[in-house]
C-alpha cells in the first residue's frame, strides 16, 4: 500500500494519474453543483425570518468550508513535503492556494450581502467572518512569499512553513477573537445563529459543498500538472508528451 | 548557555553601535500614537476609549519594523551561516538574537508606552496594566515576528512581506493585550487577559527559535 | 417547483440584488478561476514545447 503512495508521488506518475482524475472530478462537481442550486433555489422552502435572502447560505457556508479545509490541506502537504523532501508536496500547497483564497474571499463577499438585507450592515465583526477574514490574510501571506522568493525549492519549503505555523495558530486565532467578539457585545446579531434548518436546506448546502469540494479536486489537478510541467521542462518524459510535442510556440 | 549570553551581549553590543536604528523604530512608536488622535479628534473620553487600542497597534507595528534585521545584517557577513554550522543548538543561538531584539525593540516601548498613554488621558491602573500587557506581549511579537524575518531572508519586499506574514499571527497577542487594558477600565478584571497572555508566552518561546531554525536553515541552503 | 413565474424567480422576495449579487460573484470567480487555470496551462506548454524545439533539431 505505502508502495503505491511512494509510486504517485513522482511527478511523472502523478501527471498521468491527475490527468485521467480531473475531468471526472470536473463532471461530479457539475452534477453535484446542478443537483445543489435545483435543491436550494426550486425545492427548498421560504424562511419564516430571512425570506428568499437566506438562499445565500448555499454558496456562502460551502465557500467557508472549503476555505478551512483546502487550508487544513494545504498544511498536510506542507508536513509531508518538509517531513519526506518530496517535490509534489510543494506544487500540490501551491495548487491549492489560489482555490482556498478565492473561496476566502467569496465566503467574506457573500456573508456581507447576507448581513446587509439581515442585519442592515455590510459587514459586523462577529467571531466567524473575523475569522475568516484573518484566514483570507493568511492564504495572502502564503501566496505572497511563495512568490517573491525565486528559488523554487526554497519558496515550496518556506512556504510550508508558513502554512504549518499559520494552520497552528488558526484555533487561537479563532478562540481569541471568539473571546473579543463576546466582549464587545456591540455586534448583538450573529451570522452563526442559522434559520432553523429545514431538510431540503441542509441537503442544499450539503450538496453544494460536495460541489465544491469536486471542484477544488478538479482545479487542483489541473493545476498541479502545469506546475509539474512547469517544473520539470527539461526532462525527456515532458518533451515526450504528445502535448509539449505538439504544441505551437 | 553561555553561547546565549554571548550571543545576547554580542547583539545588544552591535544594536548599540547603530543606535538610529533603535531610536527610529522608538520614534515611530511615538509618531503613530500622536497621529490617531490628530486623525480621530482630541475628544478625552474617545482618547480614552481607543488608547489602549492604539499604544498596542503602534507597538505592534513598531516592532514590525525592527525585524528586518534581526537576521539581515549575520546573512550578509556571514556569521549567522557560522551559527548554523555552529555545534551550539541554533534554536538556542536564535533565542538569544530574539531576546536581544526584544531588550532593544520591545522593551523600550513597556516604557515608553505609559508615557504616551498620558496622552490619551489613561488613569493610571491603566497605564500600569498597559506595561504589564506589553511586557507579556512584545516578546511574543518579537518571537513570532522573528520567524517572518528567518523566512524571508534576503527577499525582495522584505519588510512589508514580513508584516503581511506576522500580523495575522500576531492577531491574538492583540487582543488579550489591548483587551487587558479594557477589562481593567470596565472593571471586569484582566486577570484572565494577564494569564492568556502568559499562557501565549512561554509557547512562543519554545516554539519560535524551532521554528526559525528551521526557517534559517531553508533559506541558507 | 416554487415557483410561480420567471420573474417571481428572479425577484428573489427583494433580495434579488444581494442573493444574485453573491451567486454571480461565485460564477464569475470561479470562471475566471477554470479560464486563468486553462490559459496559464497552455502558455506552459507552449514554453516547453519551445525547449523541445531549441534541444532536438
Amino acid at each position: 500500500m505505502t508502495m503505491r503512495w511512494f509510486y504517485y508521488a513522482a511527478p511523472q506518475t502523478f501527471y498521468g494519474l491527475a490527468g485521467r482524475l480531473w475531468p471526472w472530478l470536473a463532471a461530479v462537481a457539475l452534477a453535484l453543483t446542478v443537483a445543489g442550486l435545483w435543491v436550494g433555489f426550486a425545492m427548498a422552502p421560504t424562511d419564516a425570518q430571512q425570506g428568499e435572502g437566506y438562499r445565500i447560505i448555499f454558496v456562502h457556508v460551502p465557500a467557508s468550508w472549503m476555505s478551512m479545509v483546502i487550508y487544513l490541506a494545504m498544511a498536510f502537504w506542507s508536513v509531508l513535503g518538509l517531513t519526506f523532501n518530496t517535490r509534489l508536496s510543494g506544487m500540490m500547497t501551491r495548487a491549492l492556494a489560489p482555490t482556498g483564497a478565492l473561496f476566502a474571499f467569496l465566503s467574506l463577499w457573500t456573508g456581507a450581502l447576507w448581513g446587509k438585507p439581515m442585519w442592515g450592515a455590510w459587514w459586523v465583526w462577529d467571531a466567524r467572518l473575523t475569522s475568516e477574514l484573518i484566514l483570507f490574510f493568511l492564504y495572502l501571506g502564503y501566496m505572497a512569499l511563495t512568490s517573491a522568493i525565486d528559488d523554487v525549492r526554497r519558496a515550496d519549503r518556506a512556504g510550508a512553513l508558513i502554512a504549518i505555523v499559520g494552520a497552528i495558530n488558526v484555533p487561537i486565532i479563532y478562540f481569541s477573537v471568539k473571546w473579543w467578539n463576546t466582549l464587545h457585545q456591540g455586534a448583538s446579531v450573529s451570522l452563526t445563529r442559522s434559520p432553523s434548518m429545514a431538510q431540503l436546506m441542509l441537503w442544499g448546502m450539503l450538496l453544494m459543498a460536495l460541489a465544491m469540494w469536486a471542484y477544488t479536486l478538479a482545479i487542483v489537478c489541473y493545476r498541479v500538472r502545469t506546475l509539474i510541467i512547469e517544473r520539470e521542462c527539461h526532462t525527456d518524459w515532458v518533451q515526450a508528451l504528445p502535448e509539449v510535442a505538439g504544441a505551437k510556440a | 548557555m553561555s553561547a546565549f549570553f554571548a550571543l545576547v551581549v554580542r547583539d545588544l553590543r552591535l544594536a548599540f553601535r547603530r543606535k538610529a536604528e533603535v531610536l527610529s523604530g522608538l520614534f515611530f512608536f511615538v509618531v503613530v500614537a500622536a497621529l490617531f488622535p490628530l486623525a480621530i479628534g482630541p475628544e478625552p473620553a474617545t482618547l480614552r476609549h481607543i488608547g489602549p487600542g492604539v499604544l498596542w497597534i503602534g507597538a505592534l507595528l513598531a516592532s514590525m519594523l525592527t525585524l528586518p534585521r534581526l537576521f539581515e545584517n549575520d546573512w550578509r557577513d556571514g556569521s549567522l551561516e557560522h551559527m548554523v554550522l555552529s555545534p551550539h543548538p541554533l534554536g538556542l543561538l536564535v533565542l538569544g538574537k530574539i531576546t536581544a531584539h526584544w531588550l532593544v525593540a520591545g522593551l523600550p516601548l513597556v516604557a515608553l508606552a505609559p508615557v504616551l498613554g498620558l496622552q490619551f488621558d489613561l488613569p493610571p491602573d491603566a497605564l500600569s496594566m498597559l506595561a504589564l500587557s506589553l511586557l507579556l506581549g512584545t516578546p511574543v511579537l518579537s518571537c513570532i515576528g522573528a520567524i517572518g524575518a528567518a523566512l524571508t531572508l534576503g527577499v525582495r519586499g522584505g519588510g512589508v512581506l514580513i508584516a503581511l506574514l506576522v500580523l495575522p499571527l500576531c492577531v491574538p497577542v492583540l487582543v488579550f493585550g489591548a483587551g487587558a487594558v479594557e477589562a481593567l477600565g470596565s472593571g471586569l478584571g484582566a486577570q484572565a487577559h494577564v494569564s492568556l497572555l502568559l499562557a501565549m508566552l512561554l509557547p512562543a518561546v519554545f516554539f519560535s527559535p524551532w521554528a526559525c531554525s528551521a526557517a534559517l536553515r531553508i533559506a541558507l541552503e | 417547483m416554487r415557483w410561480e413565474t420567471w420573474s417571481e424567480f428572479w425577484f428573489m422576495g427583494g433580495y434579488a440584488w444581494y442573493v444574485w449579487g453573491s451567486m454571480g460573484m461565485t460564477a464569475v470567480l470561479l470562471i475566471f478561476e477554470m479560464v486563468q487555470a486553462r490559459q496559464s496551462h497552455r502558455r506552459v506548454l507552449a514554453l516547453a514545447s519551445a525547449q523541445h524545439s531549441l534541444e532536438s533539431p
